[in-house]
């Protein structure tokens, strides 16, 4: 049995220490806006937070994770979170949207720790993400749009 | 405010129960409302009643609230928003007041008239066949609902205004919403004919509305195949065969079975099913499977092989797509000949949604699935082939699909006749949801086919070309599909030549030839299909001519198509845009491209720097587009952005190759893809225009490759044939 603390409240999971926090979130506790893409850290679709700092969840054991304050795209309301949620909408940034939540999270994440990023460091940062319908171009748009609206 | 109630979104879809999210609800009753009861799954369902249902497409409720039933996926195109604009525009709606529903699957009620009977999205048709269709649909309701108005208030119909969502008689002062009238609207016949607006009045269309799946797609409120739960469902994932060809000869479940969470293990024709209480027990039981495949039909090449035979078959004459005068014989003679020879390779289209579908059994003994469905026809068809059932008997609710670029639109409906395999191995005693892994959604094939292209052309004194031959070899993606009696005609598949065959370029003597290759590996189309190659090659080839002859790239294409008015619209409005013919450093290069794919016309000129070691960067790209009537220009951008990127992916990076039969990539740490970094400015240019709208989803795709490999010409004056350019 884990005890996970998830957008502020405690869930008990009985499940192997192993398992990803993804297929924990997803499947266990049934919050389905983190997704899955690779599942080898390679795509960002199931970015998180984790006391602020954005993580792959599909290769983070459930274990690594006791205690630690886990912040998905369903308890993302913070004033950075809310600033890039925004810009998100403004500049019309999802297409089918799958890759989104990741994105969201990963720019929420950067902006947390570098509010004022240059147009390289959004692009490298955010370059952890993949979006297959190659938003990329409004996603760093909107990136400095949320930069530019909390600063 | 209720623009997000229908639109899937997740907390309504968990908090529907047997509803289950949106148009699934069966056999509701709304009294009062005979011709409701003609939907065959009632997707009115949560307005408010009486409802006004005019036709297959409009839902009027007591409430105000408009649904708009959409035909078509929404894979990221933007199609229900397109949809919906269209059906608002003759509505004379307010855009907020409408929402919009996934329709079910019937090919009579949703074909896509471009299709004949059959329901799907592909082609980039969903806006061009629809657009008649459905302002007529919300023309339709609009009269009627001036007709009640008229009725109500004994006053002459044509003294009745419509504007954004409210009925008003100025001279006696009188004004009612849709909704005060839907009950009276519904109770009068629905006219014949019927007038729609000309371009002129349009309101909605041609502004940048937003897309009625927005937020729920920022929020994590967006419902997709993956985040389907279903009482008791288990979770299925399948082991597949290593290579192509290859089959089970038995296997051991006894570990598997030990895994906490694992339910069952079933062999089907695909592969052993594993099934499990959720997606992590599957996948660890299917890690512990042991299977003993057996190889004996096993497809034993690689794409070392491949290449190999397809350069050998470069040296022969295939059939003829389009031939013209005599090239071969001033081919023969000329003292120069320009030639090369192009080879693209078998590309994924790797959406990030993995393949994926739910399906259970129906009390009354149909089946109903969830997913992305994109030939919702052709699926139904499979499913009911796979399970002894009638067509009618599948009932297919399409949710959001997590990008497709292709995929879902498989001739053999594959991930879906799994899921139905699946259910038919477990006797349908749960509903299942299928899940693949990024590794079974990179292995399974079904890639845009290898092919390769010799190009070749006599130069007139001019400069001008006087003889072209582009000979093709490579798969044919509609040869033994369902597609093949309409895109095959005398051995060429059209879909292999599109984009050559029906080449612009004014030379008088001109052959297309295609040979047809054949080979166990699955093959489909994929994000602008014939155009992904042939767009490349002729578009650079016509460079290399330029620069031959030492002309302009711009002045030679222009000098060619004299007879392509939308062609040269296109091309003169990204020239002007861009900095073409000013100065540029030595290690950056400008380049062009314009090539028509889908009825939609796309020009790019990029600019691309040069880096030490070879390396390039894109820096930006001036696109220009005419595809008819623009219904949403901020729609119309995201997509010319999107195709692009997705183009550009394929220059740069993404390349699947295969050894001895088996894939070698599986994970996006071998197939590489595009990423932010890599992602150029772009700045979209739309033709005005009063023709009808034509598609916008592929079209982008094919242009970027070429533009950016003439523009890395410019530099170093070489032919860039052999994709993907990953160093100059
Ligand atoms: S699913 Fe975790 S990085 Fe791709
Ligand atoms: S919006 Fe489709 S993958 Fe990013």
């Amino acid at each position: 049995m884990q005890i996970l603390t998830i957008n502020g409240a405690e869930h008990r999971i009985d499940a192997p220490p192993e398992m990803p926090l993804l297929w924990a979130i997803r499947d266990l506790v049934g919050l389905k806006g983190t997704k899955y893409g690779c599942g080898i850290a390679q795509c960002g679709a199931c970015t998180l937070l984790i006391n602020g700092l954005p993580q792959r969840s599909c290769v983070l054991p459930l274990s690594a994770t006791v205690g630690r304050a886990i912040t998905t795209i369903e308890g993302l309301d913070d004033r950075v979170g809310q600033a890039v949620k925004s810009a998100w909408a403004e500049l019309a940034v999802p297409q089918c949207g799958y890759c989104q939540s990741g994105q969201v999270m990963a720019a929420t994440g950067l902006l947390s720790r570098n509010p004022s990023p240059t147009d390289a460091e959004i692009a490298d940062q955010m370059a952890g993400n993949i979006c297959r319908c190659c938003t990329y171009h409004r996603v760093k748009q909107a990136v400095r749009r949320a930069a530019d609206a909390l600063a | 405010m209720s623009t997000r109630i229908l639109n899937l979104s997740r907390r309504e879809f968990l908090a529907a129960g047997v509803r289950a999210g949106v148009g699934l609800t069966l056999g509701l009753s709304l009294p009062g409302v005979a011709r409701v009861a003609e939907t065959p799954s009632g997707q009115s369902g949560t307005l408010a009643p009486p409802v006004f249902a005019p036709n297959a497409f409009v839902r009027i409720g007591a409430d105000d609230r408009v649904a708009v039933i959409a035909k078509h996926l929404e894979m990221g195109q933007g199609a229900h928003t397109g949809m919906a604009t269209l059906v608002a525009e003759e509505l004379d709606a307010r855009w907020p007041q409408i929402e919009i529903l996934a329709a079910p699957a019937d090919a009579k009620r949703y074909n896509n008239l471009f299709w004949g009977p059959a329901q799907g999205t592909g082609g980039s048709t969903a806006i061009a066949n629809a657009f008649e269709q459905m302002r007529k649909a919300g023309a339709t309701a609009r009269a009627m609902l001036v007709q009640a108005a008229a009725r109500a208030w004994t006053v002459p119909e044509q003294e009745i205004e419509v504007s954004e969502g409210l009925l008003r008689h100025s001279a006696s002062q009188r004004q009612a919403t849709f909704g005060e009238l839907a009950a009276a609207a519904a109770a009068l016949p629905v006219p014949d004919e019927i007038a729609l607006k000309a371009p002129a009045q349009f309101k909605l269309i041609g502004q940048d509305l937003e897309r009625k799946d927005l937020w729920p797609k920022i929020d994590g409120t967006a419902v997709f195949t993956q985040d389907v739960e279903r009482p008791g469902m288990l979770v299925a994932v399948v082991a597949h065969p290593p290579r192509f060809g290859a089959k089970v000869r038995s296997f051991d479940p006894v570990e598997t079975l030990k895994q906490p969470g694992v339910r069952q293990v079933v062999s089907i024709p695909s592969g052993i099913a594993v099934l499990g209480d959720h997606y992590w027990a599957a996948e660890l039981g299917r890690r512990a499977l042991k299977v003993d495949w057996d190889e004996r039909a096993a497809m034993v090449e690689g794409s070392a092989e491949i290449s190999a035979q397809y350069r050998r078959r470069l040296e022969q004459p295939g059939v003829a797509a389009r031939a013209e005068g005599d090239p071969d014989t001033l081919l023969a003679r000329a003292a120069r000949v320009v030639r090369a020879d192009y080879a693209f390779p078998f590309l994924a289209h790797a959406a990030m949604e993995p393949m994926n579908c739910v399906i259970e059994r129906r009390g009354e003994g149909g089946v109903e699935l969830w997913y992305g469905a994109q030939v919702q026809t052709a699926d139904q068809a499979a499913v009911a082939r796979t399970l002894g059932l009638e067509p009618t008997q599948v009932r297919i609710n399409t949710l959001f699909a997590g990008g497709s670029f292709g995929r879902r639109a498989n001739p053999a409906s594959d991930y879906v006749v799994e899921a139905a395999e699946i259910l038919k191995a477990i006797e349908g005693r749960s509903p299942v949801k299928l899940v693949w892994s990024r590794e079974d959604d990179m292995r399974a094939g079904w890639f845009r086919p290898a092919y390769m292209h010799r190009m070749e052309a006599v130069l007139g004194e001019d400069g001008l070309p006087v003889a072209w031959r582009n000979r093709i070899v490579g798969q044919s993606i509609a040869a033994g599909t369902a597609f093949e009696s309409l895109l095959v005609e005398e051995g060429v598949d059209a879909t292999s030549v599109e984009g050559a065959a029906n080449l612009p370029y004014d030379i008088p003597n001109l052959k297309v030839e295609l040979q047809t290759t054949e080979l166990p590996v699955p093959i489909q189309w994929w994000r602008s299909v014939g155009s992904t190659h042939t767009g490349y090659a002729t578009e650079t080839f016509i460079d290399a001519l330029a620069r031959e002859a030492g002309r302009d790239p711009v002045a030679y294409r222009r000098a060619l198509l004299a007879k392509h008015p939308r062609h040269l619209g296109v091309l003169a409005l990204a020239v002007k845009h861009s900095q073409w013919g000013q100065p540029i450093a030595a290690n950056r290069g400008r380049g062009v491209a314009v090539h028509e794919s889908f009825n939609s016309y796309v020009a790019m000129v990029a600019e691309v720097t040069l880096e030490e070691g070879g390396r390039y960067r894109v820096d930006l790209v001036d696109v220009a587009v005419d595809c008819g009537i623009a219904v949403n220009p901020d729609i119309i951008r995201a997509q010319m952005e999107g195709g692009l990127g997705f183009g550009l992916s394929a220059l740069l990076a993404d390349e699947i190759t295969i050894e001895a039969g088996a894939v070698v990539q599986s994970n996006f740490s071998g197939y590489r893809v595009l990423r932010a970094n890599q992602m150029p400015q772009v700045r979209v240019h739309i033709v005005p225009s009063a023709e009808s709208p034509t598609g916008v989803g592929e079209p982008a795709t094919p242009v970027i490759g070429p533009a950016v490999a003439n523009a890395l010409a410019a530099i170093t004056g070489r032919l860039y044939s052999q994709l993907p350019v990953r160093t100059a």
